[in-house]
């Protein structure tokens, strides 16, 4: 038997910033990052000295890390963490960073993801991403993340019997949610019709379940409640999270994630059950991975998937409102900052502070993370629930 | 079935081609070394004896050291794609590309290239490849006897010869002209027959010469400017290149040197192969299956008193022939060894068996094309010598050289 | 003196004014001339080479050059008598100690044309040469021979070497003939368009590769593949041919060239 996890105490969670994403950018990471402090500045009236934590994702800056941006951002922190795992980072920036507020290491810690978007740049970060992919991956077709996925996807619809029409209605549902989001790459309505007649990109994957690379950053702050309240800020608390990595190494084919191993602790920590979740945000590389995380996040069983995704509505006004502002398949996907992403969206719609529209009464956040395809899966999970504090 | 040979629009312009990225780590060239050898080899624990793929540096069971082990290349496949889109510029090219997962009879799940007749549930058998940018590769293909030529995808790995235009260096001798022979036979569309000086009246009548499909120019490796006018008269196309030449002649060191036959056996071994490789492979890097394949002696790797000069050539001639495949890794231009001992022919008369019959060269040679084989070893001498070399060079050069 | 003097000055400007006409009796000396080829079992005579040192370019970006390798006897060449094992005790039988004497000598041009176009394998025999004496008068003595067989003619041809399945095919002397030019008329040496001296079955004679036994044995010089021999009148004639000075060398490329009247 581990140890019970203990409960987040006098930790906040507050100032959702989003840096509007662009297709392109021509300036680099540091430049995104820069842009996101000056929001947290223009917003919450933070200055440098005010920082004393500092938790930083990218995928693009270097060759600097969480050390070179104090110096070229001008922060002072007392600590600081750098965070690799993409998909999953702002789950673990957000858990880092609230024991270290709760522990008294930090005060006020920014949690920041920026990563730029140049042409070709996708190109060049995929061929040096991980040992596994270079010597193990990319060499059969050089698919990138569509075709590790379309493999998981693949064998995910023979086992579990979702199908096409199944994903077609998460993408469909996120594409409506963007509609409201200003800020979302990709407003323009998605039907069923267009999902399915999509272009393949690797068979069984097909152009509208794959996220479109930009540039873009996204940051929150965690700090005391105290402090919150002094600078004004809404606040949440952090109800529970887990995180895991390199989980189920024995499975031939990704069916499950990280998730699964931690979820029963998880739900009993935040005392709450799926149920009372208003939002989930969960990580949207490609549509599978949404399925795999309803399903190992306990809102259905295990290969209920479909039936589920058959009997609920997604949309912000509805059943289970999913990835309310449109996901990376509609928002695009920041690099890193697509792993802070759910966090970010999580709290605005708790902190009923949303870019699009609001999920009515919504007050707890289910918000999910996934990262890091090093060979032939994600290795990175984690997840945290979150409820607004009056 | 072959596709024939490509037909050029004269006025097109040239199309560049493209390699597989060549970035890998050192465990995983080492799984390439084993590749080249023919060997379907993993990583096995040598405490827990667990399988492993990809390359590692540590067991992730018992973090117990990694030996390399020759393993069953049955599989299941598991899951399957196409994939339709790369930025990659060769897999652009080649598109739509079939790859898929399958789990290993040795253990471990591996990413594969994938046959157009796989599908998940089904039993394949994964071949060690080494593909376009000269790396290991798994290529999964139906168990049993399946028409592989048919897949595009794996001739990608191979190098076809029905339609081709091959050129054998040294026809002269009797590993070029059973060569010749097994090419016409292999239905290469030309295979150009390199005749060293002096021509003979007989050539003109030569039953193999005289082959339809066989065209006999004169070819002296020893000659730049004979190579050179050589290449002019193929003009043409040129698919693959065959080196047979070699000077074979016994000799030693401090005793009856034989310094004159010594250096024609350098003329002909080690700069006989960098005057073809440097005339002929620009004409191979344009084609989409190119391959310099090189007969070679197996003495090339410890030496061989009896015949000091001749293997010190071939030592010459292996060593140019790596630098040679690093110089057409970028143009996905295959460089073949096949190692051979002592040749059933004129110049090995005073060699007891084993010897290997002309003939079995030539088959090796079109075997390791249409296999895709970087090294070949013909004949238990050249067997021997080979796996002697590589469990203990050392101590095989003291045998050698008892 | 004054004579001499006056005889060199006639002669320059003979030959600068067209009195005397200079005749290239050279070939080409290129990678693909034909050299002799012996059985495998002997070391081979290897062939003219030539590789490029620099072309204006970054080896040496303004000049030409090349090195060259070859054997001593490749191309048109002199043989000198330590060529041969019965010369090798003949003083000054090396290329360099050839006295610079001999490097000028007249000739006299037998033509054996027809007989060689009407069989591969003529030999010249002395009661051939004595015929031919009776029709053209004597050979003069300390004259190059230079038998005119139009062989040259043959050059990029299978059939300059001639090789078939039992040896090459090409004329030349045999002993009594060889003898009968050495002893009897005293010759400086023997001059062919072929690539040996001997013809090309000499191996088989009775007294094997008698040409070259019989020259070098006794101090004569042997000139192989000589080519414009047709070019030449039966008597008249003075051959300029200047080995290199090579040290302990056997023989060596070389140009000939011919003085005729113009």
């Amino acid at each position: 038997m581990s140890r019970a996890q203990a409960p987040y105490t006098g930790v906040a969670v507050c100032a959702p910033i989003t840096v509007p994403y662009k297709r392109f950018s021509a300036e680099p990471a540091h430049w995104w990052a820069g842009r996101a402090l000056r929001l947290l500045r223009q917003t919450a009236g933070l200055r440098p000295t005010d920082i004393d934590g500092f938790c930083f994702s990218s995928f693009s800056c270097g060759p600097d890390t969480a050390v070179g941006m104090t110096q070229h951002l001008g922060l002072t922190p007392r600590w600081l963490d750098h965070i690799p795992t993409g998909g999953a980072s702002g789950v673990m920036a957000l858990r880092r960073a609230a024991r270290a507020v709760q522990c008294g290491d930090a005060e006020l810690v920014v949690c920041l993801a920026a990563d730029t978007n140049q042409i070709d740049s996708f190109r060049h970060s995929l061929a040096g991403f991980s040992r596994f992919s270079q010597d193990a991956v990319y060499p059969y077709g050089f698919g990138g993340p569509n075709a590790t996925f379309a493999l998981i996807t693949d064998a995910y619809m023979r086992e579990y019997g979702v199908t096409r029409e199944d994903f077609g209605k998460l993408c469909v549902a996120q594409r409506a949610n963007a509609g409201s989001n200003p800020l979302a790459l990709q407003r323009k309505p998605l039907t069923l019709d267009a999902y399915m007649a999509a272009r393949p990109i690797a068979d069984p994957v097909h152009l509208f379940d794959c996220v479109m690379p930009c540039a873009g950053a996204e940051a929150f702050i965690v700090t005391t409640p105290e402090r919150a309240e002094a600078l004004g800020l809404k606040m949440a608390q952090i109800l529970a999270t887990i995180e895991r990595h390199n989980a189920f190494p024995e499975d031939p084919v990704q069916l499950r994630g990280g998730w699964a191993m931690d979820i029963e602790g998880f739900w009993q920590t935040a005392r709450i059950t799926p149920a009372e979740v208003d939002t989930l945000q969960v990580y949207d590389d490609y549509p599978v991975i949404v399925a795999m995380q309803i399903e190992d996040l306990g809102f259905c069983n295990k290969g209920k998937v479909g039936e589920f995704i058959r009997a609920n509505e997604f949309t912000i006004d509805r059943d289970l409102p999913l990835n309310t502002n449109g996901g990376q398949l509609s928002a695009g996907q920041a690099g890193a900052a697509g792993g802070f992403q759910n966090v970010t969206e999580g709290l605005r719609q708790i902190l009923h502070m949303p870019l699009g529209d609001q999920v009515p009464a919504a007050s707890i956040a289910a918000i999910s993370g996934f990262g890091l395809v090093n060979y032939d899966r994600g290795v990175c999970t984690a997840a945290a629930l979150l409820e607004a504090l009056p | 079935m072959t596709a024939a040979r490509e037909r050029r629009d004269p006025l097109a312009r040239k199309k560049l081609r493209h390699v597989p990225s060549g970035l890998r780590s050192r465990a995983m060239h080492a799984l390439s070394a084993r590749a080249a050898q023919g060997r379907f080899a993993l990583q096995a624990c040598t405490e827990c004896g667990t399988a492993t793929h990809p390359p590692r540096n540590a067991c992730p069971l018992c973090w117990g050291e990694l030996a390399w082990t020759d393993q069953p290349s049955g599989a299941k496949v598991l899951c399957e794609t196409t994939i339709r889109v790369s930025t990659d510029l060769y897999f652009r090219e080649h598109m739509p590309w079939r790859m898929g997962k399958v789990l290993l009879d040795a253990g471990p799940v591996a990413l594969v290239h994938l046959h157009a007749a796989l599908h998940p549930d089904d039993r394949a058998d994964v071949r060690m490849m080494i593909d376009r940018g000269g790396n290991a590769a798994l290529f999964a293909v139906p168990a049993g006897d399946t028409d592989l030529m048919s897949d595009p995808q794996w001739r990608e790995f191979i190098v076809p010869i029905e339609g081709r235009i091959v050129l054998v260096s040294d026809a002269r001798n009797a590993v070029g002209r059973a060569m010749v022979k097994e090419l016409h036979a292999k239905g290469a569309e030309l295979v150009v027959a390199g005749l060293p000086g002096p021509a003979l009246a007989s050539d003109a009548t030569d039953a193999v010469l005289t082959l339809d499909g066989v065209q006999a120019i004169a070819l002296d490796v020893t000659d730049a400017t004979s190579v050179a006018e050589a290449a002019s008269r193929i003009g043409g196309p040129l698919d693959i290149v065959v080196n047979t030449a070699r000077h074979v002649r016994a000799g030693g060191v401090s005793a009856n040197p034989g310094f004159v036959e010594q250096r024609r056996a350098f003329e002909v071994s080690a700069m006989g192969l960098s005057r073809l490789a440097s005339t002929f492979a620009p004409m191979l890097a344009g084609r989409p299956n190119g391959a310099f394949v090189d007969v070679l002696s197996s003495a090339a790797l410890v030496g061989d008193a009896a015949q000091a000069g001749f293997a010190a050539a071939e030592a010459a001639r292996h060593s140019l022939l790596q630098s040679l495949r690093h110089e057409m890794r970028g143009a996905g231009v295959r460089v073949m060894s096949v190692f051979t001992g002592p040749v059933d022919d004129a110049d090995h008369q005073a060699v007891p068996p084993p010897k290997v019959a002309p003939a079995r060269i030539a088959a090796s040679v079109a075997e390791a094309l249409l296999n895709g084989r970087e090294q070949t070893c013909v004949g238990d001498v050249a067997q021997d010598t080979m796996e002697r070399w590589l469990t203990d060079p050392a101590l095989l050069a003291r045998e050698k050289n008892l | 003196m004054t004579d001499a003097r006056t005889l060199i000055a006639d002669l320059a400007s003979a030959i600068a004014g067209g009195g005397i006409e200079i005749v290239d009796l050279t070939n080409l000396l290129s990678p693909d001339f034909p050299v002799i080829v012996l059985p495998s079992e002997f070391g081979q005579c290897e062939p003219f080479r030539m590789e490029t040192v620099s072309r204006y370019d970054g080896n040496g970006p303004a000049w030409y050059w090349n090195n060259i390798s070859m054997n001593e006897h490749t191309g048109t060449h002199f043989d000198a008598p330590a060529h041969w094992i019965t010369g090798k005790d003949v003083p000054n039988g090396t290329v360099d100690a050839v006295s610079p004497q001999d490097f000028f000598a007249p000739a006299v041009v037998v033509d054996i044309s027809a007989e060689a176009a009407a069989d591969e394998d003529f030999i010249v025999t002395r009661p051939f040469l004595e015929a031919w004496e009776q029709a053209n008068g004597p050979i003069p003595p300390r004259h190059w021979v230079l038998l005119r067989s139009d062989w040259s003619k043959r050059v990029g041809t299978l059939s300059y070497l001639n090789l078939r399945d039992d040896g090459a095919h090409s004329p030349g002397p045999d002993a009594d003939a060889m003898r009968f030019l050495v002893h009897e008329r005293d010759c400086v040496g023997l001059g062919v368009e072929t690539v040996g001296t001997d013809a090309g079955q000499a191996s088989h004679f009775d007294e094997p590769l008698p040409a070259h036994s019989i020259l070098h044995g006794n101090g004569r010089f042997g000139l192989q593949c000589l080519t414009g021999l047709d070019r030449l009148p039966t008597f008249g004639a003075m051959i300029v041919a200047m080995p290199l000075k090579i040290k302990g060398g056997s023989g060596s490329p070389l140009r000939v060239a011919a003085m005729i009247p113009a």
